[in-house]
């Protein structure tokens, strides 16, 4: 469990990025701080592993405040992945995912063997594992970020908008197996994203931000579409009820030609 | 007519007498290479020891690099003369009297490319080693300098060359390596050994630049992998080259 309790972030030039957070992020789950840019969702991720501290309140992980851990040792703890990948452009695509193994001081070529399990188990081939980066498509790329993060087996995951860098089609490939892989880790996971579709797709729990860094809702995805907090969350839902619509009516385009035709054979048999 | 072009132009004197190299390639020929070769590359050694520590604290605290920036350009601009009169007194006719100044003046180029090479490491992938959990000295050992190895070996290649012309101003106080070839000429009114002094010296400039092109690509193999990494590191270089071919 991670607890944010009453939580702000304020910057020197006064802008308030977080402001008075609570939230409660359940073990063994998938939640999703979701929100327009600005709003602080990526502020709230980063303050779980001290790459931003918060001004007032704690942050804790199961009971333990983080400051009481030193910034390097925790982050060892905790996988991250962000939205270009952020690979290590002069390290091999094995020797990115062992990073943190070999950070921890374990053995090199344990760590490597393990590496390489990690590429079947994201589905990348073992074929890729001598390249580097730049050698790897931006679905690759965000695979391998993917199999860094899982290297040392942390209970938790932190991952920033994975997912946007890479085109629809890939993108709904990694939402997948994403979630498969999830189904069988059961890591406690904090993604953030604008995208509320994939919000609604992966969230167990969706946490809405507004913008000046409040929470606007915190809420499973059937409670989010049935009974939006207020005004706001209405709107920043109804995006993607519109496109949600567009695909209910090019369906019943779909169904009314192929209805004509039924008719048109009908007429034929006559 | 000055006496030298008079001489270059008579037809009694030919441009270059291979007998004359003949007898000197093995002394005096060999011997000013060597000393061109250790006046030439110890100030660039000198000056990176000085510009890497120098350039990451630039790269750092930012309000330090225009102040540092200043600095080795003033240093730069001060003519080599003027520094080598200004040492003798206290290094007298030894080798330091050229080093010194000229390890000075590869600072100009050396420090920028440190600086930049820093800079030129991309931001999600110095984020992504804080959260991995690189502490800052590891950080910096293990990703943000490797990453700005190609950009700083395009200085130490400006530096090298513009060094390897620069060292036989050092024969004013008669320490200048192959330089002293051109003295010996001008001195006799005698063209062979200017030739072979402009020859010797554009070849060593030519293998050296090859020879530090052929480490980088040696310690940077990631580079030839992409094809993206590869154009920009051309950019950078010709900037630096433009930047350093002033002097």
């Amino acid at each position: 469990m991670i607890t944010f309790a009453g939580v702000t972030k304020r910057y020197p030039d006064g802008t308030v990025a977080v402001d008075r957070l609570d939230l409660q992020i359940p073990t063994g789950q998938i939640t999703v701080l979701v929100g327009p840019s600005g709003c602080g969702k990526t502020t709230t991720l980063r303050m779980i592993n001290r790459m931003v501290d918060p001004t007032e309140g704690t942050v804790a992980i199961d009971g333990r405040d983080v400051r009481d851990i030193d910034p390097p040792t925790l982050r060892r703890g905790i996988g991250y992945v962000i939205q270009q990948a952020g690979l290590f452009p002069h390290r091999t695509i094995v020797d990115n995912i062992a990073t943190v193994p070999f950070l921890l001081g374990h053995d090199k070529r344990k760590a490597r063997e393990r590496a390489r399990e990690l590429m079947d188990r994201v589905g990348l081939d073992r074929s890729l594992a001598d390249r580097y980066p730049a050698q790897l498509s931006g679905g690759q790329q965000q695979r391998v970020g993917v199999a860094r993060a899982l290297a040392a087996d942390p209970p938790i995951m932190l991952m920033d908008e994975p997912f946007s860098a890479v085109d629809p089609i890939v993108r709904a490939g990694l939402q997948e197996e994403f979630l498969r892989l999830q189904a069988e880790l059961e890591k406690t996971i904090v993604f953030v994203t604008h995208d509320i579709d994939e919000a609604v797709r992966l969230g167990h729990r969706i946490a809405v931000f507004a913008v000046g860094g409040t929470l606007a809702q915190y809420a499973t995805p059937d409670e989010l579409l049935s009974e939006p907090a207020d005004d706001f969350v209405r709107d920043f839902l109804g995006g993607s009820r519109g496109i949600r619509r567009l695909r209910f009516f090019q369906e019943l385009d779909a169904e009314e030609a192929g209805a004509g035709t039924d008719e048109a054979t009908v007429a034929a048999d006559r | 007519m000055s006496p030298l072009t008079a001489v270059l132009a008579s037809e009694a004197e030919p441009l270059i007498r291979w007998d004359w190299i003949e007898r000197n390639l093995g002394d005096d020929i060999a011997e000013a290479l060597r000393e061109h070769l250790i006046l030439s590359f110890t100030p660039v050694l000198l000056g990176l020891v000085v510009a890497l520590p120098l350039g990451i604290a630039c790269a750092r605290w930012r309000r330090v690099y225009p102040a540092v920036l200043a600095a080795t350009s003033v240093l730069y601009a001060v003519p080599a003369i003027a520094l080598f009169v200004v040492l003798v007194a206290f290094t007298g006719l030894t080798y330091s009297t050229v080093i010194i100044p000229l390890a000075a003046y590869t600072l100009s180029v050396l420090v920028p490319s440190v600086v930049d090479g820093l800079h030129s490491v991309p931001a999600h992938v110095r984020q992504a080693a804080v959260a991995m959990g690189f502490g800052p000295l590891r950080r910096l050992v293990r990703v943000e300098l490797p990453l700005a190895i190609p950009v700083v070996m395009a200085g130490l290649r400006v530096a090298t060359v513009s060094n390897i012309s620069l060292v036989s101003v050092g024969s004013l106080i008669g320490i200048g390596g192959l330089g002293e070839l051109f003295t010996t000429g001008l001195k006799r009114d005698f063209p062979t050994p200017i030739v072979v002094g402009i020859v010797a010296i554009i070849a060593l400039a030519l293998v050296s630049d090859m020879l530090l092109l052929l480490i980088q690509r040696l310690l940077t193999p990631w580079e030839r992998a992409g094809s993206g990494g590869r154009k920009a590191r051309r950019a950078q270089e010709k900037t630096l080259v433009t930047a350093g071919g002033e002097r």
